[in-house]
């Protein structure tokens, strides 16, 4: 696609690394050029008119002008800054793993409308009230279909029968579920059981309304997580850093665990 | 790095070595490396000594962290300020800002850096146990949380209010609002929103 010399575009910031002096590399994720990093001159310097603009977790409009290497914004207005999430920890913490995950995801330059309108929902979502953790797997599900790497749930990926309706096994390098007597031959599966099977599935298929509704404790939550996670490191290969500093705030206990149970 | 093959060894070398600095690309280390050869041999000298006198005399103080020549450092042994207070910053360069004001009269606390879940930071990386340590002497009554007021910054302070209230400790956060010369019509909603709850009286 061919852009013209100073154009103008929705974007999220995903991500900034101070540049030179004063300036920053902000990565921004855009509904029809992709991925694209951009130079914001001047936005360490505490008069800088773009700075707030500019924040990661802001959806914001800018004003890029092609430069030989590098775009520069000329201008930057924020539409929505996120203020609940940036108040609170522990929705913060899930915010960033969003945008992570998202980073890590997508290549540069790649366009991909429906991962910049999951990723503005999610933002939308983890700053509204209700269960963060819940939006997070909607958000990784919804993420692995769109890059392709969908895991398969129907049937054992292994002998293509029918998963019983019984525990199975999750292979994160098989791709998917397995049954009980192909799971054991395939290094790195775990037990899944069949309320996460079933939840999993509903991540693949339902909207985020009706997945919301169904009520997930705490003990299901972190199997799902944990299955779904080690399925995310195996396709991006390579850890989310983000997770270590949601596990860690878990493990403090700093906050009530809102919305956990809900 | 793509110098010409035919500089001579100590020359490239030194090349290599500006190379390595921040905001050193491959010309601006050579531009460097060629003055240093035309200037006089005190000058290099000079800058050599100054160099291995950094890294030979510089340690961090058992108090507040920042950087110092000897321990505890200038500003925590100094009996004219209020021990009361702990400002507490991201980085040594961010004591002289607050310094050059010449309006703060407690001490400070440096974390060496910031909460940074996506560079994969987290507060086991910062001099956070120092400053836990530091309070349970319970002379601190105020800590100062003068973290920069962006993602990062906000995060680390969030974390540390958590950490800290627990304590007994009295705990703020630098004002946010609009630097002096700013445009209002530039300002973004959320810093003209933390100005208009900290508009004060005018006196």
């Amino acid at each position: 696609m061919t852009t013209p010399r100073l154009y103008k575009t929705e974007a999220i910031v995903l991500r900034q690394r101070k540049l030179g002096e004063a300036g920053k590399i902000v990565t921004l994720y855009t509904p029809n050029y992709g991925k694209l990093d951009a130079v914001a001159k001047g936005v360490r310097r505490p008069k800088s008119r773009l700075a707030g603009h500019l924040e990661v977790l802001t959806h914001t409009m800018v004003m890029l002008a092609q430069g030989r290497n590098l775009d520069v914004v000329s201008q930057a207005q924020a539409m929505e800054s996120f203020a609940s999430l940036r108040a609170d920890l522990h929705r913060l913490s899930r915010a960033l793993y969003a945008v992570e995950l998202v980073d890590r995801f997508s290549p540069e330059g790649a366009e991909n409308y429906h991962v910049f309108q999951l990723l503005l929902v999610t933002l939308r979502r983890l700053a509204a009230a209700g269960n963060v953790d819940t939006v997070l797997r909607y958000l990784e599900m919804g993420l692995l279909s769109l890059a392709g790497f969908q895991p398969q749930l129907a049937h054992c990926v292994s002998c293509e029968r029918p998963l019983p309706a019984a525990p199975n096994q999750f292979g994160p390098a098989a791709g998917g579920a397995l049954c009980r007597s192909c799971g054991p031959k395939v290094a790195g599966s775990r037990p899944l059981s069949l309320n996460a099977l079933k939840v999993m599935r509903l991540l693949q298929s339902s909207s985020f309304g009706e997945v919301s509704r169904v009520r997930i404790g705490p003990d299901l939550g972190q199997e799902i997580e944990m299955h779904l996670r080690a399925y995310l490191v195996h396709v991006l290969e390579r850890d989310v850093r983000s997770a270590a500093f949601i596990d860690r705030l878990r493990r403090e206990d700093f906050w009530q665990p809102a919305g956990v149970s809900s | 790095m793509d110098v010409t093959p035919s500089a001579a060894a100590p020359v490239v070398r030194l090349i290599e070595e500006f190379h390595k600095l921040p905001g050193i690309g491959p010309k601006s280390a050579q531009r460097l490396t060629y003055y240093l050869l035309r200037a006089p041999e005190e000058d290099a000298k000079a800058l050599a000594e100054a160099i291995l006198e950094v890294k030979e005399k510089i340690t961090f103080c058992s108090v507040c962290q920042n950087v110092t020549d000897r321990d505890p450092c200038l500003i925590c042994a100094n009996s004219e300020r209020d021990p009361s207070l702990v400002c507490v910053v991201e980085e040594p360069l961010d004591i002289l800002a607050l310094e050059r004001t010449r309006s703060y009269r407690g001490l400070y606390h440096v974390l060496h850096g910031v909460i940074s879940p996506m560079d994969g930071v987290g507060p086991e990386h910062l001099k956070v146990e120092e400053l836990l340590e530091r309070l349970k002497g319970g002379s601190v009554q105020e800590v100062i949380l003068a973290t920069n007021p962006n993602l990062e910054g906000e995060a680390t302070a969030m974390y540390l209010d958590r950490l800290l209230r627990p304590l007994g400790v009295r705990v703020t956060r630098l004002a946010r609002g609009l630097p002096s010369g700013a445009d209002l019509e530039y300002a973004d909603d959320l810093t003209l929103t933390r100005a208009l709850e900290g508009r004060q009286e005018m006196s």
